[in-house]
């Protein structure tokens, strides 16, 4: 117990550390694999996520067992917090190197590529046809003739006012959602907790589902892929790697649900509920970032 | 089932047994110990590859490796000293001190702690087997450029899920050590009375957190480009090769501030303590600290004069690293301070320190010049740059992490090292480093590039005494491993809780060596005990 050690908590020796680095390093190895076209890679990848899986479930039962045998101090509830402040934290360093990318693409190397400033030679000798425009439609190597292309062409680009903006309003109403959860929980009050923590993880899998429907028309009718050039490799990355955070928000929300169900929190202790509440907030402000710089402007 | 430890503090040491005490670690100083275990093996693979290099390049003309092994070997040797070497080590001595040094019984995560290392030996392992795939390891160089590093055979996946894999590492680690300054320090342990050192591990930790996930970002394209079609670094597709420099630097300027100022904070505890006076000007150390990580953001490009900027692009990356010499400029003339009029000895801590002092000093200076962006024309990728990365890294990083564990070893182990070896450690290697990379000043401004494995035979001479000062320094650092063996197998005279006559701070007022955990109850700290 905490106390039985002056003032502090530490864990006893524990083995899932190193089972979740074996599981992380057989899922790289079988996706390594897998890239290089191996059958058996996918194989290893997929027991690599189940061990990971394996891992996450085992490490946080004990977690919350230490948490609710009551031998977490105040100093350990610091501690979570500053962790999962830094975590966020090189979550959004993470997805500003993406954002970067979008920037340099849009403001320096496509008019480069169209001519502007320091690109006037490389557009006069390599790709004297091309247009700079954003969306970029078409590629600078589509414009030489008689050259096959190695991206596609778009036939269009998704409409901010269609899709985007309802999964905007989604996200948006998810994130008032779970801050009246956390006003119920601050009141004690089981039941409204529970319901608004439902209607927050309902709201993430909708706006899931409308992603997915989206990218489906994306590859099957606007010929919108990862292989469009670079309009739709910044596209598909910054949405893609948002849509895998917004799965992962939406689930540690739903174990924050049957916690919360089982009655794990109170209404003074629950950085549980917090920390996974803060995640959910920054995956919603990385949307506005993409809503405003993807599909509008 | 018990959480915590339940052994009273009467039968305290009260340790885990067998295998599992290591793979099952949550305490800070055996997992520092794998850290540094690890590290110094590592540092020996690496230099391994640098044997090598050097005994390829002792003569003109093709000897013993062909060119993309050549290559392989300067891009892995760069992967393995930085990655597995030096950042472990500072990680090793980080785990153990940092806790004793705030007054804390261990890091704050001690579990996240233990996977921040057992990553580390799986994470070579997947980059070291690219040498047994089809297309052979990275030869790219450790920058991993595109297209080139797009070339690479089956490796290609193995090197970026390695350096994701070593990312997670680091920013776990960093998480760590943040909450454990800020949440574990003890009572009265306020932020301007933190050694130096665990100042120095703060502001590294932050700039790895920001660092780490640009970098993996910037691998995760190249993924992508290479297996799923896109085009960020393709032209005909609308990308730049060049954003990939771009992104990679933003990452890699402030890493060589996080392998850099572990060093500094370790020769600000050491100069202090055989100076036998308080370090001079500690407040303005923080400062400067700090001024040169927020800097660091600010000048990636001056890694990429040459590739075709506009000018004020140029002109901003050249102002603004000049700016860092001021703050770096701060430290190095504290440190001189702190050792003037002070009643100094020479022990080989305080030796490695100067060197740390004088070398890195010159390797700053040559930094400068290569700041300097129509001088850079000329050194850009000759061997000028890599004798001033060199100076940086080698006399100025390793010799101040070798510097710190000479410092230490007596309290980790409870003996003292042996002086005569350490000190036949520090000639031996700051005469032949000097020998190795000295040299290459001369060569790189007479044109000889990087990265190739064939020159002109006029650069024969300072080669064949390059190769030799290497072969020396790679022998002396036996010296090293001689010296920690015989202190972990206990022999030397006993080592005080003191150590040192003229130390101060919390890791010298526990026993040596000091107890499992560290404080099991929080030690009281007033302004006449805080630091050196």
């Amino acid at each position: 117990m905490s106390d039985s050690h002056g003032a502090y908590f530490i864990p006893e020796p524990s083995r899932w550390p190193i089972v979740g680095t074996l599981a992380l390093f057989l899922s790289f190895i079988g996706g390594g694999m897998m890239l290089n076209g191996s059958g058996f890679g996918t194989f290893l990848l997929g027991l690599g996520i189940g061990a990971v899986i394996y891992m996450f479930c085992g490490w946080f039962s004990d977690v919350i067992g230490e948490s609710l045998a009551g031998s977490y101090n105040k100093q350990v509830d610091v501690s979570f917090r500053w962790g999962m402040s830094w975590f966020i934290f090189s979550e959004v360093m993470f997805f500003a190197a993406f954002f970067g990318a979008l920037y340099y693409i849009r403001v320096l190397s496509v008019p480069w590529l169209g001519g502007e400033g320091a690109g006037f030679a490389t557009h006069m000798f390599l790709w004297p046809d091309f247009e700079a425009v954003w969306p970029l439609m078409m590629t600078p190597d589509m414009s030489l003739a008689g050259v096959e292309s190695k991206f596609m062409e778009i036939k269009d680009v998704i409409p901010a006012f269609d899709v985007p903006l309802v999964n905007t309003i989604l996200l948006l109403s998810s994130g008032v959602t779970i801050t009246l959860a956390h006003h119920a929980l601050k009141k004690d009050h089981r039941a409204p907790l529970c319901w608004w923590l439902a209607a927050t993880v309902l709201l993430g899998f909708v706006f899931v589902y409308f992603q997915i429907g989206e990218y489906a028309h994306a590859y099957h009718e606007l010929d919108l892929t990862m292989k469009s050039g670079v309009y739709g490799s910044t596209f598909f990355m910054l949405t893609g790697f948002h849509g895998f955070h917004v799965t992962m928000g939406a689930t540690m929300i739903l174990v924050i649900l049957v916690r919360s169900m089982k009655g794990h929190f109170s209404a003074k202790d629950h950085f549980a509920f917090e920390g996974v509440a803060w995640y959910w907030h920054f995956v919603d402000v990385v949307w506005l970032g993409l809503y405003v710089f993807v599909y509008w402007i | 089932m018990s959480y915590g430890a339940v052994h009273d503090d009467e039968h305290h040491d009260h340790k885990p047994t067998g295998i599992g005490r290591w793979l099952f670690s949550t305490n800070h100083k055996d997992i520092g110990t794998m850290y540094l275990v690890f590290a110094l093996t590592m540092f020996f693979i690496g230099g391994a590859m640098a044997m090598v290099i050097r005994l390829e390049l002792f003569q003109p003309g093709m000897q013993y490796v062909d060119p993309q092994f050549f290559n392989s070997m300067t891009t892995v040797h760069a992967l393995v000293m930085i990655f597995g070497a030096v950042m472990p080590a500072g990680v090793g001595l980080a785990n153990w001190m940092i806790p004793m040094m705030v007054g804390a019984p261990d890091m704050a995560m001690p579990r996240m702690n233990n996977m921040s290392f057992w990553i580390l030996p799986f994470a070579f392992t997947l980059l070291l087997s690219t040498f047994f795939m089809q297309g052979g390891a990275p030869a790219g160089g450790w920058t991993m450029y595109p297209p080139l590093v797009l070339q690479l055979g089956d490796g290609l996946p193995f090197l970026i899920f390695a350096v994701h894999f070593l990312g997670l590492s680091s920013i776990m680690g960093a998480i760590n050590i943040i909450a454990t300054v800020f949440n574990m320090r003890a009572p009265g342990m306020t932020f301007m009375r933190l050694p130096l050192f665990v100042w120095t591990w703060i502001i590294t930790a932050f700039l790895l957190i920001a660092a780490m996930p640009v970098l993996a970002g910037g691998v995760t394209m190249l993924l992508t480009d290479r297996f799923f079609g896109t085009a960020f670094f393709d032209a005909a597709g609308g990308g730049d090769p060049v954003m990939f420099q771009h992104v990679f630097w933003f990452f890699g300027h402030p890493e060589v501030y996080i392998l850099v100022l572990p060093s500094f904070g370790i020769i600000s505890q050491i100069i202090p303590t055989f100076s036998r006076k308080p370090l001079f000007g500690y407040a303005s150390m923080v400062y400067a600290t700090a001024s040169i990580a927020f800097l660091s953001f600010f000048v990636w490009a001056h890694h990429m004069f040459t590739v075709g900027m506009p000018l004020a692009g140029e002109l901003f990356f050249m102002y603004a690293t000049m700016a860092i010499a001021v703050p770096t400029g701060v430290k190095v003339f504290n440190w001189t301070a702190t050792m003037w009029k002070g009643s100094m000895t020479f022990e080989t801590p305080m030796l490695f320190s100067i060197g740390v002092l004088f070398m890195f000093t010159l390797g700053g200076f040559t930094g400068l010049m290569m700041g300097i962006t129509p001088v850079d024309f000329q050194y850009h990728d000759t061997y000028f740059i890599v004798a001033h990365f060199h100076y940086v890294l080698v006399p100025g990083i390793v010799f101040g992490i070798v510097a710190g564990v000479y410092y230490w070893l007596p309290k980790w182990t409870g003996v003292m090292y042996d002086e005569t070896l350490g000190k036949w450690h520090f000639w031996t290697s700051t005469i032949s480093v000097n020998v190795l990379f000295f040299p290459m000043h001369f060569l790189g401004l007479a044109g000889m590039p990087r990265r190739i494995p064939d020159y002109n035979t006029q650069f024969t001479d300072w080669n064949q005494i390059v190769s030799v000062g290497g072969i020396a320094f790679g022998l002396s650092q036996l010296i090293l491993v001689w010296v920690v063996i015989k202190c972990a197998r206990g022999q030397g005279e006993k080592a005080t809780d003191q150590v040192w006559e003229g130390a101060h701070g919390l890791e010298f007022t526990l026993p040596s060596p000091p107890p499992f955990h560290s404080f099991t109850t929080p030690p009281e700290v007033t302004e006449a005990t805080a630091h050196s």
